[in-house]
């Protein structure tokens, strides 16, 4: 029991990067545009994150620093593809480039560098509770953060004017315009939002998880990130879940090799691009069923003519 | 293909002029150029290495001129920077990876006049030689440590790819925790990976799930270390003193000191008694040693360990000494037998004990 | 007030000025860059922009890292015209090296004009098979293509570091892994006798030619053209858009996995773990920068080689950490895209007093 409860917390944790990640990505994608960016935005998080924390020795600063700093590489982002039109893909790779390169440069004198450990929460009686407690009650402030953000963001979607009109702008951003709403405004919005999500998750892997700073130590988990968006079909919570399957095979694999499973372990790692694959092929089959489909705007650029 | 000449020879010309002040600096001093593989912050390997650059310019200072690549890739651009620096008039380039290997040799061949030197490689020439540390001796006396520590009799590894180098090392941790402790289990986990913080954590925390209470690593990031420290367990440190990350995990640490060997090489070339070599020094060459003891370690273990390392060190003991049978029980080593270098440099499987099958 | 008008017809001057306005305003970033890090900026942007222009060597390696980028750029592009994404060519890349690879060891030591030629078909199938999955995955089951193509670089990754491991595995080598030297008739011929450059970067220029061909003059060409741009127009004009997905990704799966078996037998001359350095990637920026078209490629891949070779050059003589190189790629990659609004929009200074009479 207490094994279940040490890998589903530990699967938890994992995952929460990417959840952060990827539910920015969803609100960026849904407003019609396409940001492959998220590695930059991340990596750029988890050292303003990291050096915030270290020079002022404030847990809260060093997240809002995160958020602000990946929110800024998004505005670097909206500038280039919503006011002078370039390539989304071109500049989103560039973005990652820039962002892995910039915090290389800028980090040099904090890897080696320590802060203490993020604090846990402690909810009085919920915490206490047997097996419960362990097992949703003890994560620290952030994962609790992570998913008030997915249900915010559905009820987003879902319940409010504004999203229904970001909704309106990303599938069809000439119908938008012509009634009247500014969709450079609004996916300026988004697009920072997302900037901001990404740069909280990067501080996540800096502040929590590892905790500390080396470069290139996101490894990958924005293309992950953007993985999971079209895997949860554009939907909060089914990103959500795809991001804790993931974090969930990596960490069963590397259970299962203590365990000493005799399955050559580079094969294992191979398991959650597969499955992901996998999943996606099933969901992909129910998307046409059911008409969930990727915002239709998805990438293309928007001039308005006057 | 003359096209391409002539062509080749306009760019050449008209760039010439650009660059003209560039070569002509320093003609007199000695230039030592290092290659790393990984960016010199990782605080792991490439670190390291870049800690004997400075040991070598501090030693020589006037007289040396040091220069390095970082993150230059095992793949096609090795032959190109190590040609770069030949060409810019290194006198002595230090090649820090396996994987420049072959690039190393070619190069080689083309500048006999420049000398060469490849960190755990095994091809050499007149002007390269190899050279490596002996890391088993260490993780042996450092698997006495953890025997003895270990409260749940459980050791965790984690492990990158399944080189010699850290096939040896795995089996050297579990024959030194073996020694003193019999019913020690040996828990492995390999990431796949060299350097992946987020990763190297995950295992961490599996094998800490699993029961393990002392970590050992061969992966280059600090973040097993790190989680030692938060689970409050204990850990093994790898490559550079890791005291930071784990103040009351770490128990001692496998400090690659590449300082001396670096600065007598430079010596040597400089003073034109240098010699192509195969050099794999041990504790007692100074290339490995070790940070000061965690205070938690009970005097008579840390004697214990300072025995077994002035054994080795002394060449009174050989970690890999029969009888020893490999883990599917083939005898390997008669009693006594001392295991050979050539073996051990290729070593591809586990000696009997530890668990798990080796990755093919 | 700034005002961005879109032009009637795109600017014919400013489609070859922005390239050039884009570097300059590169330099000049780089300048303060550079003077922000303590470097002499005037040296420092020699290293990085005329140094790899100033002998045969660095020619030669120009050549060597543009020729997979330009051929998998070339490859991308025509998917890109069309709305099919590939964002795996990494993966295909690997997939070619090892397939060719195979049939290279497989005649290991054997003598025979018709080993090469096997090898690139290898690579060229090998790269084809796997963009194949994605390609069934898109048109069977609607299934991001995308997304299925980025995994399969991982997968393509991991499944390398196996076979080098394992079956294609040295059995000289000491139990590292990687493969055999090739033997010299499965290694490609030279394009000079110093350097590396290799008969690689010839094709990619034929394949330039090829593609520019098929795009002006031919059908296809202009059926990818109206399909990308809009997916009804396509059906209307009556051609499946199944087939237009599944020519793209065979086309540049094949360029990329030709690429790939060109690397590993060109500069580096064997398999190793470390063969992908990213070239998949790379030529996403690479075909953007050129405007997905075929000469625009050519040169782009020859400026992000030019940069990658002067990051080495800057770090070796200057001391500039590599992330610099980055850093500097993506400044000039966001000015090139920047500036690219000149060709379709002009910019125009409106005066505040004079507002726009027609309002939205």
């Amino acid at each position: 029991m207490e094994l279940f409860t040490s890998i589903f917390v530990g699967i938890i944790i994992a995952a929460t990067p990417l959840v952060f990640a990827a539910i920015g990505e969803v609100v960026v994608e849904r407003s019609g545009v396409l940001n492959l960016g998220v590695e930059g935005m991340i990596i750029i998080g988890a050292l303003a994150g990291f050096a915030f924390t270290v020079e002022t020795g404030s847990f809260s600063l060093g997240v809002i620093a995160s958020m602000v700093a990946g929110a800024a590489m998004a505005f670097l982002f909206a500038v280039l593809t919503q006011s002078l039109m370039t390539n989304q893909v071109a500049t989103g790779l560039a973005l990652t480039m820039f962002g892995l390169g910039l915090s290389a440069l800028l980090g040099q004198g904090y890897s080696g560098k320590s802060v203490p450990t993020f604090p846990k929460v402690d909810i009085p009686y919920l915490s206490d509770l047997p097996f419960i407690g362990d097992l949703f009650f003890k994560f620290d402030i952030l994962v609790y953060l992570s998913i008030a953000l997915v249900i915010g963001v559905l009820w987003f979607f879902e319940k409010t004017r504004t999203g229904l009109t970001v909704r309106a702008i990303g599938d069809n951003h000439h119908a938008a315009h012509s009634i009247g709403y500014s969709v450079k405004k609004y996916r300026y919005l988004t697009i920072m939002f997302g900037g901001a999500c990404a740069g909280i998750g990067g501080a996540y892997l800096s502040l929590v998880l590892t905790p500390l700073w080396v470069e290139n130590m996101s490894s990958g988990r924005g293309w992950i990130a953007l993985a999971l968006v079209v895997f949860g079909a554009w939907q909060p919570v089914r990103a959500m879940l795809g991001a804790y399957l993931f974090g969930g095979i990596t960490i069963l694999q590397l259970h299962s090799q203590g365990f000493g499973i005799t399955i050559d372990p580079q094969l294992l790692s191979m398991l959650p691009y597969l499955a992901t694959i996998v999943v996606l092929v099933l969901i992909s089959r129910e998307t046409v069923k059911s008409k969930m489909r990727s915002p239709a705007c998805l990438g293309t650029p928007f001039y308005a003519s006057q | 293909m003359k096209r391409w000449r002539l062509l080749a020879w306009g760019i050449v010309a008209l760039c010439a002029g650009f660059s003209l002040n560039i070569s002509a600096q320093a003609a007199d001093k000695f230039k030592v150029g290092f290659v790393y593989v990984g960016p010199v912050g990782d605080h792991g390997w490439s670190y390291q290495h870049h800690e004997g650059l400075k040991a070598v310019q501090k030693a020589f200072g006037d007289k040396v001129e040091t220069t390095y690549a970082e993150s230059v890739s095992e793949g096609p651009d090795a032959e190109r920077v190590i040609t770069q620096m030949a060409q810019k008039g290194a006198d002595l380039i230090f090649a820090t990876s396996f994987g420049y290997m072959n690039p190393v040799i070619k190069v080689a061949k083309r500048f006999p006049k420049v000398k060469f030197e490849h960190a755990t490689g095994f091809k050499r020439a007149k002007n390269v030689s190899t050279y490596n540390v002996r890391f088993y001796e260490g993780r042996y006396a450092a698997g006495i440590v953890a025997g003895r520590m270990t409260k749940t009799n459980t050791l965790g590894y984690i492990a990158s790819f399944p080189i010699p180098e850290v096939v040896m090392g795995i089996n050297a941790t579990y024959l030194g925790a073996k020694s003193v402790n019999p019913n020690i289990k040996l828990k492995i986990v390999w990431v796949s990976s060299w350097f992946d913080p987020g990763k190297e954590t995950a295992a961490a925390k599996a094998l800490r799930d699993q029961g393990v209470d002392v970590m050992f690593q061969h992966t280059d990031s600090a973040a097993p270390m790190k989680l030692a420290q938060q689970e409050g367990i204990y850990a093994i440190g790898q490559a550079s003193d890791m005291h930071s990350f784990g103040p009351d995990a770490q128990l001692t640490s496998l400090i690659d000191s590449w300082n001396p060997y670096y600065i007598k090489r430079v010596k040597e070339a400089m003073e034109g008694t240098w010699k192509s070599e195969d050099v794999w020094g041990g504790i007692n060459s100074g290339m490995l040693s070790f940070p000061e003891m965690n205070k938690v370690v009970p005097a008579e273990v840390a004697a214990e360990f300072k025995t077994t390392v002035d054994a080795i060190s002394a060449g009174k003991f050989h970690p890999f000494t029969g009888p020893l049978k490999k883990q599917d029980g083939t005898p390997f080593l008669a009693d006594g037998e001392v295991i050979t270098d050539g073996v051990l440099a290729s070593m591809n499987f586990y000696i009997e004990g530890v668990e798990g099958s080796l990755p093919k | 007030m700034l005002k961005i008008e879109q032009r009637t017809e795109p600017s014919k001057v400013m489609l070859y000025a922005t390239p050039l306005l884009a570097l300059i305003l590169t330099i000049l970033s780089g300048f303060f860059l550079f003077t922000l890090m303590g470097k002499d900026p005037l040296q420092a942007t020699k290293m990085f922009f005329f140094e790899p222009l100033t002998s045969f060597y660095n020619i030669s390696e120009l050549m060597v890292k543009a020729a997979p980028l330009i051929l998998i750029g070339l490859g991308l592009s025509a998917g890109f015209k069309a709305g099919v994404w590939n964002i795996g060519a990494e993966g295909q890349f690997t997939i070619g090296a090892i397939a060719g690879s195979a049939v290279a060891l497989y005649f290991y030591e054997m003598e025979g004009f018709y080993i090469l030629p096997l090898m690139c078909l290898a690579g060229m199938l090998g790269g084809m098979a796997w963009a194949a999955i994605p390609a069934l995955l898109r048109t069977r089951f609607n299934t991001n293509e995308i997304l299925v193509s980025l995994m399969l670089v991982y997968v393509s990754t991991l499944l390398l570091n196996v076979l080098v491991h394992g079956p294609m595995k040295d059995p000289e080598g000491m139990n590292f892994p990687q493969s055999r030297l090739f033997s010299d008739s499965a290694l490609l011929p030279l394009l000079m006798e110093d350097g590396r450059a290799h008969i690689g970067f010839v094709v990619a220029l034929i394949f330039v030619g090829i593609a520019w061909v098929i795009q002006e003059r031919h059908i296809i060409g202009f059926q990818i053209k109206v399909s990308g741009q809009a997916d009804g127009a396509a059906k209307y004009a009556g051609f499946s858009s199944k087939k237009l997905v599944w020519m793209t990704f065979l086309f540049s799966g094949g360029l990329a996995g030709l690429a790939g078996i060109f690397e590993a037998a060109g500069p580096v001359g064997q398999l190793v773990p470390a063969l992908p350095v990213g070239y998949g990637f790379t030529a996403i920026i690479v075909a953007f920068l050129g405007r997905l078209n075929p000469v625009g490629i050519l040169l782009g891949g020859l400026l992000m080689a030019l940069t990658y070779i002067g990051g080495e050059n800057a770090q070796i003589s200057l001391n500039l950490p590599s992330a610099t190189t980055s850093v500097f790629q993506g400044l000039l990659l966001f000015f090139l895209l920047a500036t690219d609004i000149l060709i379709n929009y002009q910019i125009k200074w409106l005066s505040v007093a004079k507002p726009s009479v027609k309002s939205n």
